[in-house]
């Protein structure tokens, strides 16, 4: 037997590794590019009185949340009550409302509970594109330095929350 | 009840495919001719139920049984008759049973029109086409039973995909399965002769006209499917370089470059190996396309909803398939002695330079199409490989291949006098380029080096053709009679050469020359655009069987001159996908395309997308032409005529002698 | 109409009818830029679509923001930088040219250059085998070969 004509067998064979590997991935899961860069500048009219500016400037020197979400998306509904209970083990979170109505907002946050400390509304995706996300719910974490150390594509969950993100936070709080 | 059948029927055509590779294989291995025999009728058997089970799946659809889960999610009660037997193929399940019962018509026609060929071959080349249909079967029936019932009946079903309600969408998955499956009676010749150790030029003829039927199948189903973007999705593109065009492509690029070397191994016996493994590879990057469309591992507009236990299982089964039949090629291969001498000018040089040029775009469109894959695999980042990637791989490399058609139709088997061919080259290279050169400068708004290389390219192939049609008319025969001596075969190349032609024409020109504008019209407002004057009148709004819609009005006229009315439409389904149906005009110098996009304000005034796209028919007349190509080919008579063959031979050899 | 489901990594494949944007530039020379650019920026929430093609509301926000780009003035580079310094090399459908991209844009180059080699290298040993072997016989099987060729001439005047 030749070698050279197992060539045609070997690509084929390492292929078929990259195949099978590919096939444990996500292709629509892409990672975020802004980890551990500076976060960008929120500056949103705020959902409740739209002269007033929501601003990332007077979250500094704290570590909090940046959650992306949108009465029209399903997940941020599945999402809220989890929130609600971060805001009760004093999780700082700036909401950020992209593309949505805002009565629609402001009923969904009344009957629901309004885990924000402040609600930005984002209708051109302004701060969105900024901050690089293309889907919602997205959650950001930044540190007191204003530095963007952890992202979450999808809804938060209590398993992630005890498995990553609280671990994280309080190593950031201790930094 | 008629579910279950179609579910039995299914585990029959299993059971008959089983019986269909083991007995004859084993048979003609051993060299048993009662069981070689079997190959025949257990492969028919296997078709009728394969067709029961497909008149079962298709008899649900009409009657809208939705106990039956495929049906209930694929068809509803409002979806016209058309709709409800294309929508059989419309999703993964319906399209999979569809494939393997082109596996199985593809078989069924193996056993009938191959008469010419020893009952062993025949029974290899069933057998391992029953191999391949028992793995998409247990496919079927292990992962995506298309007969599976639901236990609370819905009362009305889901929407077909309103992009699916189109009759050429509807008929574009038939003709490019028909295509990639036919691909598998090529490799099932391969293999057989692999199996069998005769790896002659035998093989080669018998397996030329599957090839090319399959070849035509899989053109026409691309065209269609670029025809339908085109037409359909609004944009005015016809080609997009997403992953599943690709998969559909790669085995187009191989298959052409399979019936060209099949070619030289059927007329030279020369490249023996090389045309075997081109066999396999066409059909692996069938089956690879399958698994690409399948199991989600790459992003594509075209994308099955996926499962990871297909994936996995359609995987394994890629590997066993191309694995074995590689190992086999392996161990085969190196015995083949290949006492064939060419020379370096001879149309096995341009040939195997085909060959070369079309392998090296495949791979490359391989490359591009798995890379980020490749990547993200080995954790190196997310990217995407898009048109800007694969224009500027394709074009450089296929502009000296489109050169070499002009070239190689007229050089001489196994040695060929290379000054002499020069000489009769230079005239119609001149022509060519002046051509070229001189047509954009006087026909076209702005001039282009782009239209310049297309227009030359086509003149070239075009003019080398004829010559190669002149040049038959040696021994003083008229015009006439070479035309009726040509053979098919010759007609065929002919025809496909021109298509190619014709092809480039379309996709330099309008690529160049098409225009485009975005605007806002009101009613009774003007746009002028490549020299037309588009007239917007308004929008109504009307009701179609399972959509309501609004219908555009835009006269467009030329210098004054009326020239046709579109009406462009915008639908909206019951699912709520909004779709639209441009108003095109169809020209054979130019398109002129009108969409709407939304309504803008309260005055009647909208968004209206304008092309005017030059010679784009020509690209789809170009795969027309090549199809035809294909067809004249693989009609030639002495692919059929057995006996007058074996008589011809005979006399040959004793003209030979004498 | 609702507000189209984003959810993600559920969210719909807008496919059919890219919305319509009747966007005034005053430089033709933007324009074409700004075309070239909708055309290679990938869409991200859609299946594999470009920004041109989409109607996915974020690519449109991303169309409107490459358009206020242009007419601002920035270059090609300034926007897909733009793009890229957020949603990473993902976004850019023509691939950049980076360690882990070279095989990528030589690949091509480097199968045609290693098929060539093998080409040529055929076709000498194919030649150079010829050379010693022009024998009587060698031109009785050339004969018969170009008979074959012939036959279908043959077939088709045995029909006569």
């Amino acid at each position: 037997m030749k070698a050279r004509f197992l060539i045609p067998l070997v690509i084929f064979l390492v292929l078929v590794v990259f195949l099978a590997i590919g096939l444990t991935r996500d292709p629509r899961d892409v990672p975020s590019v802004l980890i551990n860069k500076e976060a960008p500048v929120i500056s949103l009219p705020s959902l409740y009185d739209e002269s007033q500016i929501v601003s990332s400037e007077t979250m500094k020197g704290r570590v909090w949340l940046v959650n992306v979400w949108g009465t029209w998306c399903p997940e941020c509904w599945r999402e809220h009550d989890f929130l609600m209970y971060l805001k009760n083990e004093g999780v700082p979170i700036v909401g950020i409302d992209w593309r949505d109505d805002s009565d629609d907002a402001k009923k969904m946050l009344a009957q629901q509970g309004n885990p924000f400390i402040a609600v930005g509304i984002d209708p051109e995706s302004k701060a969105v594109m900024d901050w690089g996300v293309y889907g919602a719910p997205e959650t950001f974490l930044i540190d007191k330095k204003g530095f963007i150390r952890w992202k979450h594509t999808g809804g938060l969950n209590a398993e992630l929350w005890r498995n990553e993100l609280k671990p994280l936070m309080a190593q950031l709080e201790a930094e | 009840m008629i579910p279950e059948l179609g579910h039995i029927a299914l585990i029959l055509a299993l059971c008959m495919a089983l019986v269909q590779s083991i007995i004859p294989l084993v048979g003609a291995h051993k060299g048993i001719a009662s069981w070689v025999a079997v190959a025949k009728p257990a492969a028919q058997a296997n078709l009728l139920f394969m067709v029961i089970a497909y008149g079962c799946l298709t008899y649900s659809f009409l009657v809208h049984d939705f106990s039956v889960s495929y049906v209930a999610h694929n068809s509803n009660t409002a979806l016209p008759t058309l709709y409800l037997i294309s929508g059989v193929w419309g999703a993964h399940e319906g399209s999979l049973l569809f494939w393997a019962l082109t596996l199985s018509l593809w078989t069924g026609a193996v056993t009938v029109f191959s008469r010419s060929v020893p009952d062993v071959m025949v029974a290899r080349v069933v057998g391992v086409m029953g191999l391949v249909t028992v793995g998409f079967l247990l496919f079927m029936l292990l992962t995506s039973n298309p007969f599976e019932r639901l236990i609370n009946v819905p009362a009305e079903g889901r929407e077909l995909n309103p992009l699916l309600q189109d009759p050429g969408l509807a008929i574009h998955p038939p003709m490019l399965y028909m295509g990639y499956v036919g691909f598998s009676v090529a490799f099932a010749f391969a293999i057989a002769a692999m199996l069998g150790g005769r790896l002659d030029a035998a093989w080669a003829r018998w397996s030329r006209p599957w090839t090319n039927v399959a070849w035509v199948f899989l053109t026409l189903g691309i065209a269609l499917g670029s025809w339908w973007a085109y037409y359909e999705l609004g944009w005015g593109g016809w080609w997009f370089w997403d992953p599943v065009e690709n998969a559909s492509f790669m085995p187009w690029i191989v298959g052409t470059a399979l019936m060209h070397s099949l070619a030289v191994t059927e007329k030279r016996g020369a490249f023996k190996a090389w045309t075997v493994l081109l066999a396999i590879f066409a059909f692996s990057l069938s089956l690879l396309g399958t698994f690409l469309v399948r199991s989600g591992v790459l992003t594509s507009v075209h994308a099955f909803a996926t499962d990871p236990s297909r994936g996995v299982f359609i995987l394994i089964f890629l590997g066993t398939v191309i694995g074995g039949s590689l190992l086999l090629y392996s161990w085969r291969a190196a015995q083949i002695k290949s006492t064939v001498k060419f020379d370096i000018v001879s149309r096995e040089t341009g040939l195997l330079l085909n060959n070369v040029i079309l392998v090296v775009t495949a791979c490359s469109v391989l490359l591009g199409t798995l890379y980020p894959l490749i990547l993200d695999a080995l954790g190196a980042g997310k990217i995407s490989v898009g048109p800007p990637y694969f224009n500027s791989v394709f074009v450089p490399l296929t502009v000296p291949l489109a050169f070499l058609v002009g070239i190689g139709a007229l050089m001489r088997w196994k040695q060929d006098d290379g000054q002499k061919l020069f000489k009769r080259l230079i005239p119609h290279f001149v022509i060519s380029v002046a051509l070229g050169l001189i047509a954009p400068a006087v026909f076209a708004p702005t001039y282009s080096l782009g239209a310049a290389l297309g227009v030359g390219l086509a003149t070239w192939i075009i003019l080398t053709s004829t010559q190669w049609l002149l040049d038959r008319n040696t021994a003083g025969r008229g015009l006439l009679q070479t035309i009726r001596n040509t053979p098919r075969g010759g007609w065929g190349m002919l025809f496909g050469h021109a298509g190619i032609a014709i092809f480039i024409i379309g996709v330099s020109l309008t690529s160049i020359y098409s225009v485009e504008k975005d605007v806002r019209l009101e009613p009774g407002q003007d746009y002028e655009l490549g020299g037309y004057v588009f007239h917007f009148q308004g929008v109504e709004n009307f009701r179609g069987p399972n959509y309501v819609g609004a219908k555009g009005t835009i006269n467009i006229s030329k210098d004054g001159e009326h020239v046709v009315t579109v009406s462009p439409e915008k639908r909206n389904y019951s699912t709520g996908m909004p779709m639209t149906e441009a108003g095109i005009d169809a020209g054979l110098t130019r398109d002129l395309f009108v969409a709407l996009g939304e309504p803008l304000g309260d005055d009647g005034a909208w968004a209206v997308r304008l092309y005017h796209k030059p010679f784009v028919r020509w690209i789809w007349l170009g795969c027309i032409f090549m199809s035809l190509g294909g067809l004249l080919a693989a009609s030639d008579r002495r692919y059929f005529k057995l006996a007058r063959k074996t008589r011809l031979a005979e006399n040959e050899s004793t003209v030979g002698a004498a | 109409m609702r507000r189209l489901l984003l959810s993600l990594l559920l969210c719909l494949p807008l496919l059919a009818n890219a919305t319509i944007e009747a966007y005034q530039f005053d430089d033709p020379v933007k324009e074409a830029r700004y075309k070239k650019l909708i055309e290679e920026l990938r869409c991200l929430v859609c299946q594999n679509q470009n920004l041109a093609d989409s109607n996915a509301e974020l690519a449109q926000d991303m169309r409107s923001l490459t358009y206020d780009m242009v007419k601002r003035g920035a270059s090609e580079e300034e926007v897909v930088t733009y793009m890229v310094d957020r949603y990473g090399d993902f976004v850019m459908y023509r691939p950049p040219l980076r360690s882990s991209t070279y095989l990528l844009w030589a690949g091509p180059f480097i199968i045609l250059v290693s098929a060539v080699v093998v080409l040529i290298n055929i076709i000498r040993r194919k030649s150079r085998e010829a050379v010693p072997e022009i024998s009587a016989d060698d031109i009785a099987k050339a004969e018969q070969l170009l008979n074959q060729n012939k036959d279908d001439q043959q077939t088709k005047d045995s029909d006569k």
